[in-house]
């Protein structure tokens, strides 16, 4: 049979040119093309990856910025607590220093209205005293603007010391 | 631009057509001439031939003459033109075309050696060779012009016949090559297993187009196959490491008294058989496919030779099935490289596999 024999024509052109279009495409088309399709592939890859990389910074920035604002809270918390418990002392500080100066200026005021009381019993004692020898000066003058009554006097005022 | 290449089409399938009538009216006008023989018409178109035979009006041949070349012992180096044979009817210088019923060289060139007809050594550019060489300088060409796309287009996305073929190349690469041969190894065989595959899917193809530059037999001819398998097992044999040489001669889990006896006999025998098979396969695949198709062409013939009305009959039915069996064919011409580069994968890997136990 014709169909089954190999031709040795055809086998020596097959064999000549199916090499050197193997050649021919290995060094100028597979060579390129399987280097291209591995680029791209690669650089979707990286791609993809970056992507991947940027959604997990993301979703950790958010976490982040959601424990920030959670300790931002607290903080504000607490420095309020502070704050209302700083007031609340000085206000409890003031109180009482209020309550000690108010006892001092009272203790002050007391003794100082007691001096004043002395003193001016003291003045109005003297002022008594001249007063009373004011009024004696005046009472004797009138009792001995006379001879005879400064006679009589001193005759009753003799007489006594007679008596004696 | 789309214009352009609308008519370009347009053009295309009206020379299609005008061929296919050609073709039929090329084959009634044989008919009435002599007996219709479908047998000898269908050889005809599925053999080898040293003139590319386009068309026949009446009695006038149109075909393309191809360069004989040809080295006999007696006569030295000859090349001429096919024509000189004035279609099998002369001889030139000697040489002529073997027309007889029981030599083995019926349709080929021969020379009268002592009354006998030797075959000189051939080298002729035939019907199959010149579509050989058109098919190798088309898939150099598109691959070529696709791989300046590739570093014009870099890191974009494919664009026109880039993005046709695209998906066959990665197909090759990743469900062939890689899933065969192995993460490590495949990138060694992928641009053979990739030229292996184009080579015989576009000449598949090409073989389906009924006129030229289409029409030839090329991968239903077992030159053709036979050198592709031979390359597939010379590669398969020289790249075979340690571990598949012990596999042929020491098969693991196999009782010592086989392995010494029959084993390495029937496993050397395989080594020779799967190319063996990889070549008949291919090669009776698309010749069946070519054989199927005339004899459906040729039913209308032989039943227009009994009946005219039978043979309008038949041609309904006939056209039909033609019809169904070259798109079966086109799954065929993909099927067949696949397989092809498949297996010739498969035996890459089984000959780089390392020993893992």
């Amino acid at each position: 049979m014709g169909l089954v024999t190999p031709d040795f024509g055809l086998v020596f052109w097959m064999l000549v040119s199916f090499l050197i279009l193997l050649f021919i495409l290995k060094k100028f088309a597979w060579k390129p093309i399987l280097g291209s399709l591995k680029a791209r592939e690669d650089s979707i890859d990286e791609a993809l990856k970056s992507a991947e990389m940027a959604k997990d910074q993301m979703a950790k920035l958010q976490a982040d910025n959601l424990k920030i604002l959670q300790e931002a809270k607290e903080e504000r918390e607490k420095l309020l607590k502070e704050a209302r418990e700083v007031k609340d002392r000085i206000i409890a500080d003031a109180k009482s220093e209020a309550v000690l100066e108010a006892d001092k200026i009272i203790i002050a005021a007391k003794s100082q209205i007691e001096s004043e009381k002395l003193s001016a019993i003291k003045e109005i004692r003297e002022k008594v005293v001249l007063l009373s020898v004011d009024i004696a000066e005046k009472i004797i003058h009138k009792n001995l603007d006379s001879d005879s009554k400064q006679r009589d006097f001193a005759d009753s005022l003799l007489n006594k010391m007679e008596l004696n | 631009m789309s214009l352009c290449k609308i008519k370009y089409s347009a053009l295309l399938i009206l020379i299609l057509l005008i061929g296919v009538n050609f073709n039929i009216f090329a084959q009634e006008h044989q008919e009435k001439e002599k007996e219709f023989n479908a047998g000898e018409l269908i050889m005809e178109h599925v053999a080898d031939a040293y003139t590319w035979h386009i068309a026949t009006f009446g009695e006038k041949h149109v075909a393309i003459p191809l360069p004989v070349i040809v080295f006999s012992k007696e006569k030295g180096f000859n090349i001429f033109l096919s024509s000189e044979f004035h279609h099998g009817h002369q001889a030139y210088k000697g040489f002529f075309i073997s027309n007889s019923e029981l030599s083995p060289n019926k349709g080929k060139i021969v020379e009268q050696i002592n009354g006998e007809e030797v075959r000189p050594l051939d080298l002729s550019i035939t019907k199959n060779t010149l579509s050989l060489l058109l098919s190798v300088i088309f898939i150099a060409w598109l691959f070529i012009s696709v791989a300046k796309t590739y570093k014009k287009r870099e890191g974009k996305a494919p664009k026109g016949i880039q993005s046709a073929l695209e998906p066959l190349i990665l197909f090759i690469r990743d469900d062939v090559a890689k899933s065969s041969i192995g993460e490590k190894k495949y990138e060694k065989y992928t641009p053979y297993l990739l030229s292996i595959f184009f080579f015989v899917f576009i000449n598949n193809l090409l073989g389906l187009i009924p006129i030229f530059p289409g029409g030839a037999n090329l991968t239903g001819n077992i030159a053709i196959t036979l050198v592709l398998a031979l390359i597939t097992f010379v590669i398969t044999t020289v790249s075979g490491n340690k571990n598949y040489w012990r596999h042929i001669f020491w098969g693991p889990g196999i009782p010592w008294w086989l392995n010494i006896s029959i084993m390495w006999i029937v496993e050397l025998m395989g080594v020779f058989i799967k190319p063996f098979v990889l070549m008949v396969r291919l090669f009776a695949n698309i010749l069946a496919g070519h054989i199927v198709l005339l004899g459906f062409f040729s039913l209308i013939f032989i039943f227009g030779n009994m009946n005219v009305g039978a043979g309008y009959g038949i041609t309904a039915l006939s056209i039909p099935f033609t019809v169904f069996l070259s798109l079966l064919e086109l799954l065929v011409a993909f099927i067949q490289a696949y397989v092809f580069t498949l297996l010739s994968a498969l035996y890459f890997g089984m000959a780089t596999e390392e020993h893992h136990s």
